[in-house]
């Protein structure tokens, strides 16, 4: 069969890929620079191509709450903001975690703190692998470093979401969000139909027959021992997790003296980086973060004894580079390169970064 | 005449009442002459008269009826505070064939989570709305309410609600009646058999009508909240009568779409 291709923005890519997973359900809020997400999905009519429900929320809060109420119908609920939404959405994310469901969040990140800018960052890190709401759970993170890498995070996210009941969170920034670049779309799937979702949901509020007893959607357990009992079983799924789905890419790595680690655009960036280091005679490689939760401490810590150091490049003041220092323990010096705010960094400020920092420094 | 025993009582003919099959057994965790065990028996009395035990999903708040789904033997969902008719919107729209309802305090559907409730009210959402009105907020232990009455004591006005430092009393059921998605509104209460009556067929009609998909069907409770007001159950009702009453009085507000005129 001929490849299916189009020129399309990143927004629109994932919208599109929503509906061709058979995902159930959008719920969102506008705001730049994603709001292309909704407008796509509005002007496909969703409920006329698949069936998909689609509805612009009264707020963020109201949007996330949404997803709770669909994903605890066993349903493939997909939200998308940027930074202040997704501060807005916190609570909501904290309860779906708690109650073990499986849902899709999108974040473009644009410059903070505040209202900040509307250009692109990446200094919701920090709040998308740490928790960012209250209590301790986890979110998995993905990193799309390209339009394609949008479109493909639908479906491997609703995988991971399903596997393991719990929320993931795409990690864009407003390029990848922003940036056309060609994409070969999937297939249109079916949805799944109530039958099928009964079946693979058997934990899902889809009424209850005489048959089993009723499910109940909560995450509250107002006995602490049964509380940290609870606890303990999230941490084990979380061990699970870094166990079998760090995903990573090594560019140039196998004769490299020295490492940029990076994700989504300044990845990207660090490739041009990387180039006019090479053409140097600086050996470079690059270390791309696919999933940030779990983060690849492992490959890293035993990448540490064949180089001399490591570069973070990060659309922030620092915050990867904490997670990068933790894996590499001191074994090799560990620097860090950001421009923040909304602004973007050269790939010439890359390289005489790392120039300066880790070979002079 | 011969001794009358337990078991010659026992027997189906002398039945007059009955629990309902959709409440479990679960002791319920309200104290006593509370309201809310009693409108959780209405919901489960009509769902199991409609026959729709499996085809029901609610919605429980955060307030003193979060554990409401230990009691009724229903599917159930618990909301984040205030944000209950959000999450029966995802539901509905994605089962638009079931029933669904949301169950709430007044802290939770006419303080935290107003947006959400004049939202789902307006966009006209084919769902039951079940408001507790108590005036305080009970789980937390006696706060002001958006619906604290003037004069009115809770742990955050202990000399009483004073209009020019907390603002007014909220009317929220008079509010969401004027707005075009909401199909019918009514004030109850609980506290006598006659209200339990009257209660019961506004609930009934309000599943009813999910069928008809006209919009929201919106049911006030004026409860009580007796340990919160520190009056003893007998006392609290008499207090509501005289003073509740007067300000969220009891009857029909919009019928089959239509605001009623008094
Ligand atoms: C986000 C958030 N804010 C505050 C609370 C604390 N809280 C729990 S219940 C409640 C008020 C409940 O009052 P109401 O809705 O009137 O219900 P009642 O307990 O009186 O039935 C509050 C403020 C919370 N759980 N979550
Ligand atoms: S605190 Fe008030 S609302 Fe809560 S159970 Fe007791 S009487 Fe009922």
């Amino acid at each position: 069969m001929e490849k299916e291709l189009r020129l399309m923005k990143g927004n629109e890519a994932i919208a599109e890929a929503a509906i061709r997973a058979g995902a159930d359900a959008y719920f969102g809020y506008p705001i730049t620079p994603q709001s292309e997400v909704i407008e796509y999905l509005m002007a496909q009519q969703p409920h006329k191509r698949t069936g998909m429900v689609v509805l612009q929320a009264e707020s963020e809060v109201s949007a996330i709450n949404m997803i709770y109420g669909a994903a605890a119908c066993g349903r493939m609920a997909m939200t998308s903001s940027s930074s202040p939404g997704i501060s807005l959405k916190q609570e909501g994310i904290s309860y779906i975690a708690g109650a073990e469901l499986p849902c899709l969040i999108l974040n473009v990140v644009r410059g903070g703190p505040g209202l900040g800018t509307i250009q692109p960052a990446q200094s919701d890190y920090f709040q998308s692998t740490k928790g960012g709401g209250h209590g301790d759970y986890r979110l998995v993170v993905l990193a799309p470093a390209s339009v394609q890498e949008m479109y493909d995070s639908v479906e491997l996210g609703f995988d991971l979401a399903f596997k393991y009941l719990n929320p993931v969170m795409v990690l864009a920034d407003g390029i990848i969000g922003q940036m056309m670049e060609k994409v070969e779309l999937g297939e249109q799937k079916v949805r799944r139909t109530p039958e099928e979702i009964i079946k693979q949901c058997p934990w899902a509020t889809t009424g209850k027959p005489e048959s089993r007893d009723h499910n109940i959607i909560t995450s509250l357990d107002l006995v602490a021992a049964n509380q940290e009992k609870f606890n303990i079983k999230l941490q084990a799924k979380y061990k699970e997790i870094q166990d079998k789905e760090v995903r990573y890419e090594m560019i140039n790595c196998e004769d490299a003296d020295y490492i940029l680690v990076a994700y989504g655009s300044s990845a990207r960036l660090s490739m041009k980086a990387m180039d006019i280091l090479r053409a140097k005679g600086i050996k470079v490689g690059i270390f791309r973060l696919i999933t940030l939760f779990p983060f690849p401490s492992k490959q890293l810590f035993e990448l540490a004894d064949k180089v001399k150091g490591f570069l973070a490049v990060e659309m922030s003041a620092g915050q990867m580079v904490e997670d990068l220092q933790l894996a590499v323990q001191f074994k090799k010096p560990v620097k860090h390169f950001g421009r923040f705010g909304g602004v973007i960094p050269s790939p010439e400020e890359i390289a005489d970064a790392l120039e300066q920092k880790i070979i002079g420094g | 005449m011969a001794e009358i025993t337990l078991q010659d009582i026992i027997k189906e003919e002398n039945l007059v009442y009955k629990k309902s099959k959709v409440m479990t057994d679960n002791t319920l965790s309200y104290c006593p002459g509370c309201g809310h065990g009693t409108a959780h028996r209405l919901i489960a009395e009509v769902i199991e008269e409609l026959g729709i035990q499996s085809e029901t999903i609610g919605v429980s708040p955060v307030g003193c009826s979060v554990l409401m789904y230990n009691f009724l033997d229903i599917d159930m969902q618990q909301a984040a505070h205030g944000r209950a008719p959000a999450v029966a919107t995802a539901i509905k729209r994605i089962m638009p064939e079931k029933y669904v309802f949301t169950y709430q305090g007044d802290g939770d559907l006419a303080a935290i989570g107003t947006a959400e409730t004049i939202h789902a009210c307006n966009r006209g959402e084919n769902i039951t709305i079940i408001f507790i009105n108590n005036g305080i907020y009970g789980m937390t232990g006696g706060q002001m309410a958006p619906t604290t009455l003037e004069g009115m004591p809770a742990s955050t006005c202990p000399f009483g609600r004073d209009i020019e430092l907390m603002g007014n009393p909220l009317k929220m059921t008079e509010l969401v009646a004027n707005l075009a998605g909401v199909y019918s509104v009514s004030r109850h209460s609980v506290h006598t058999p006659r209200n339990v009556r009257k209660a019961k067929k506004a609930i009934l009609q309000a599943f009813e009508s999910q069928k008809l998909k006209r919009g929201v069907s919106f049911i006030e409770i004026v409860s009580n909240c007796n340990s919160g007001w520190k009056l003893t159950p007998r006392k609290a009702n008499e207090w509501m009568e005289e003073n509740m009453f007067p300000f969220y009085p009891l009857g029909d507000i919009k019928v089959d779409g239509q605001l009623v005129t008094k």
